[in-house]
């Protein structure tokens, strides 16, 4: 991923990791693209990859009869995609389908994990990364809970 | 407006046309029933609407400013008043008394980029700036909207978004709280958007209109992302029986929200905004 | 006829003997002036339509305190020696039910039809000077905001005002606190003060305006020797030391703006019963509804106004429900906007002390002691 790095490193999500670790979770790195309608990932499929969205859109799906499937958020550029993969047993929640052409790095898992049991830096810097992500993503959703332009506001 | 100088007595209006925007909201286009001029308002002024016999609602104006031989008022149906108002017809009357209150700051934003945030129903009162800012668009620097409502089918005045975005540079960012399967917009709440809408924050001038929770998360994610305090703007709601200042019923803290707003300046509101059944 | 507060009388006392107070109420109505005092009814002094000196509660005086009201029989012959009754003068001005308008439809139209303004001429006997304040006060409200009320402009505008310098003071007054009394200082045509000695009862009358001037001249009197004007002047100073309750009220607006989430306000929630009360008797409450009506042939609307009271639930409701549901919240909307937010909206505070509100209060809530329990918590913090 060496000729890729200036891009990924420049990603919010990684910014001020230090060097060595960067090159830990570098070297996990690849690079993807989802076309419009291509599933990102499937609920109850093995969670082991996470993605920083570079620029497209994602719609996080749930199925649910007799309506159908209902998107309950999206996700766009700059935003991280996943976190079942710190979180045994390591399933996908929902669905994650690319609502137009997606272009994003993916990070391996499998990979990842193992590093983060060996160095617990690394683990530290990236669990300070994810959990403000998650609670915004609360957050927000906490407000979505409230059904603000519903029957009743 | 007013011709009778008593300020409780409506002035009659006559039902051009009656429009069903979604579900539950509809626009009552109307036009003076007597002959009186047309009246000037502001973008965010409300008027009190009389249905006869049935009682009288304060409703936001919502149409074009430089028109004002029409006066437009976008409603949900929440009530005795606004259920009566979805059933009437070419030709039927209205009672209306206004305009009232204090308007957006469409003249301060001169020479700034300007975001408007409007949830559900709250692009109705922010219609009427839209309106007035694409016709002096030059003024303006860049002109964002963004606009969350709860499910694709409850967007508000699709065509209008559409045109103003290709014709005059408004950037349209549309969210809602969920969708079926196939939307291909986004989904989440409206704050999601302010992140990554493209404004310059030190100079911009924001415009909130809808649900208080959602203005209080948009207030703090536009401070966040940079936006000074006092160059943001909220439109508030209380319960109104005059619109004139009589009543009380509308004070919310130290002010009255139908003469002291409905459109405030930020900081008028600092004692008030995070204070529980204030 | 005064609407505005002027400046303060200067000029000549005058005596006017009690046997002739009569003669100036005869010239009031034979100027056509309908008579409004104080009478007795139900246990209590309220304000009626009066013929002459013989309707007012003489001999009579009242006690007060948290949630007490009682006559007491005075051992002399005192005309206005109570303090006040339940009721203001403001159920004169600002009517507790008024038809604003009524419509008759026809096909699709409909004609309305306003109410006639009120056209009489009204004279006040015995207006306190706390009285005389909240008229000021609601003045600055209902005519001095962007739009003028004109069903109160009307009522204000034919009053002459007869106002009587309290004698004694009751137990909940607390005027001198808000500097509203007991002297009458404005806003009258006459000002009596009673003095009731063991051989003679007159009053010293000052002029206020000049109405009140030409119809004074009618009525026999001579100007006051300065031992009769030394009396009415102890009786004032007097009334002004024997207050009943005391409100500290520096930088009081900022101090509630301060504790909007003190405890406090659950204390007092947990003993208000929302009853209201105190809004009715209340002289500077302002705050209306209005009801539109029909009549079952769809034919007939009508629109009245009456008075509401921030009290009730139904009056924050939005679609929804109430943004004030809890009486803890109603209650601080009353005591902040009386105290604090009316400084904020009209410049100067809405409440003048009479203490109506504590004496009328079902549970004797009593708003000098919440301020103080809510001042006296702070300086114990700090």
């Amino acid at each position: 991923m060496k000729t890729h790095e200036p891009q990924l490193t420049e990603h919010p999500f990684l910014k001020g990791l230090e060097p060595r670790l960067l090159t830990l979770v570098t070297g996990c790195a690849s690079h993807v693209r989802f076309n419009a309608g291509e599933y990102v990932a499937k609920e109850g499929d093995a969670a082991n990859q996470f993605y920083l969205i570079r620029e497209g859109k994602v719609a996080m799906e749930i199925y649910r009869p007799p309506e159908g499937v209902i998107i309950i958020q999206t996700l766009s550029d700059g935003d991280v995609l996943g976190w079942s993969w710190l979180v045994p047993p390591h399933n996908w929640r929902f669905n994650f389908r690319a609502v137009e052409l997606t272009r994003a790095f993916a990070f391996d898992g499998t990979c990842l994990r193992n590093k983060l049991e060996q160095d617990h830096d690394l683990a530290y810097e990236l669990f300070r990364r994810f959990i403000p992500i998650i609670v915004q993503r609360l957050e927000a959703t906490r407000l979505q809970l409230l059904d603000l332009y519903g029957e009743q506001s | 407006m007013a011709a009778s100088s008593n300020p409780m007595i409506p002035l009659p209006y006559r039902v051009l046309r009656f429009k069903q925007e979604t579900h539950d909201t509809f626009t009552l286009l109307l036009e003076p029933a007597n002959g009186h001029p047309d009246f000037a308002f502001l973008p965010g002024q409300f008027n009190m609407l009389y249905v006869f016999g049935v009682g009288e609602v304060p409703i936001s104006i919502s149409g074009d400013p430089a028109e004002p031989n029409l006066l437009v008022h976008t409603t949900r149906v929440v009530g005795a008043v606004t259920k009566a108002m979805r059933n009437l017809k070419p030709g039927d009357r209205m009672g209306i008394r206004g305009p009232y209150g204090r308007g957006w700051p469409v003249r301060e934003a001169e020479g700034r980029d300007v975001v408007l945030v409007a949830g559900g129903i709250g692009l109705a009162p922010l219609r009427p700036t839209l309106y007035a800012l694409m016709e002096n668009r030059e003024k303006y620097g860049r002109i964002v909207l963004l606009y969350g409502t709860r499910t694709p089918d409850d967007i508000l005045f699709r065509r209008d978004l559409k045109d103003w975005g290709g014709e005059f540079d408004l950037e349209v960012y549309i969210t809602v709280d969920r969708a079926k399967g196939g939307w291909r917009g986004n989904v989440g709440v409206v704050t999601t958007l302010i992140p990554r809408a493209p404004f310059d924050p030190h100079s911009t001038v924001a415009m909130i209109c809808g649900p208080e929770v959602m203005m209080r998360f948009t207030v703090q994610g536009l401070h966040k992302r940079g936006v000074p305090l006092e160059q943001i703007y909220v439109s508030m709601e209380r319960n109104m029986k005059c619109g004139n200042g009589f009543c009380g019923h509308c004070q919310y803290g130290s002010l009255f929200v139908c003469k002291d707003g409905p459109v405030f300046h930020f900081d008028q509101l600092q004692n008030w905004f995070d204070k529980w059944e204030i | 006829m005064v609407t505005k507060p002027t400046a303060p009388s200067v000029g000549p006392l005058y005596i006017l003997d009690r046997n002739d107070l009569d003669s100036l109420l005869r010239v009031l109505t034979s100027n056509g002036f309908t008579l409004i005092g104080p009478t007795l009814r139900d246990h209590a002094v309220v304000y009626d339509q009066i013929e002459s000196s013989r309707d007012f509660p003489a001999g009579w005086s009242d006690e007060q305190a948290g949630g007490t009201y009682r006559l007491i029989q005075r051992d002399d012959e005192a005309l206005f020696g109570y303090t006040q009754g339940l009721q203001s003068w403001k159920q004169y001005l600002l009517l507790s039910h008024l038809k604003l308008w009524e419509a008759r439809k026809n096909s699709k139209e409909y004609q309305l039809k306003e109410e006639p303004l009120q056209r009489e001429k009204t004279a006040f006997i015995g207006a306190r000077a706390c009285e005389l304040r909240a008229m000021a006060i609601q003045d600055q409200v209902l005519l001095r905001g962007p739009y003028a009320d004109p069903y109160y402009q009307s009522q204000r505008e034919r009053l002459f005002i007869i106002a009587v310098e309290c004698g004694q003071a009751g137990g909940t007054c607390f005027c001198v606190s808000m500097n509203a009394g007991p002297r009458v200082e404005a806003g009258f045509d006459l000002a009596l003060t009673e003095v009731v000695e063991k051989k003679r009862h007159y009053f010293t009358v000052r002029i206020g305006s000049e109405t009140g001037r030409k119809l004074f001249a009618e009525v026999p009197h001579r100007e006051a020797e300065e031992k009769e004007a030394a009396a009415a002047e102890r009786i004032v100073k007097n009334t002004a030391q024997r207050m009943g309750r005391v409100l500290d009220t520096s930088d009081l607006k900022n101090l509630l703006y301060r504790n909007l989430e003190h405890p406090r306000w659950d204390d007092v929630a947990a003993r208000c019963l929302t009853c209201a009360n105190c809004t009715q008797v209340c002289p500077t409450c302002f705050c209306t509804t209005v009801v539109d009506s029909m009549d079952l042939t769809g034919k007939q609307a009508e629109r009245r106004r009456y008075w509401d009271s921030c009290f009730t639930l139904e009056y924050s409701y939005i679609h929804g429900g109430s943004v004030r549901a809890s009486p803890k919240s109603r209650y601080r909307q009353w005591l902040i906007h009386k105290l604090a937010t009316w400084c904020d909206q009209f410049g100067e505070s809405g409440c003048v002390g009479c203490g109506r509100c504590i004496t009328w209060c079902p549970v004797a809530i009593d708003l000098t002691e919440e301020v103080s329990a809510i001042r006296e918590s702070e300086s114990q913090r700090r």
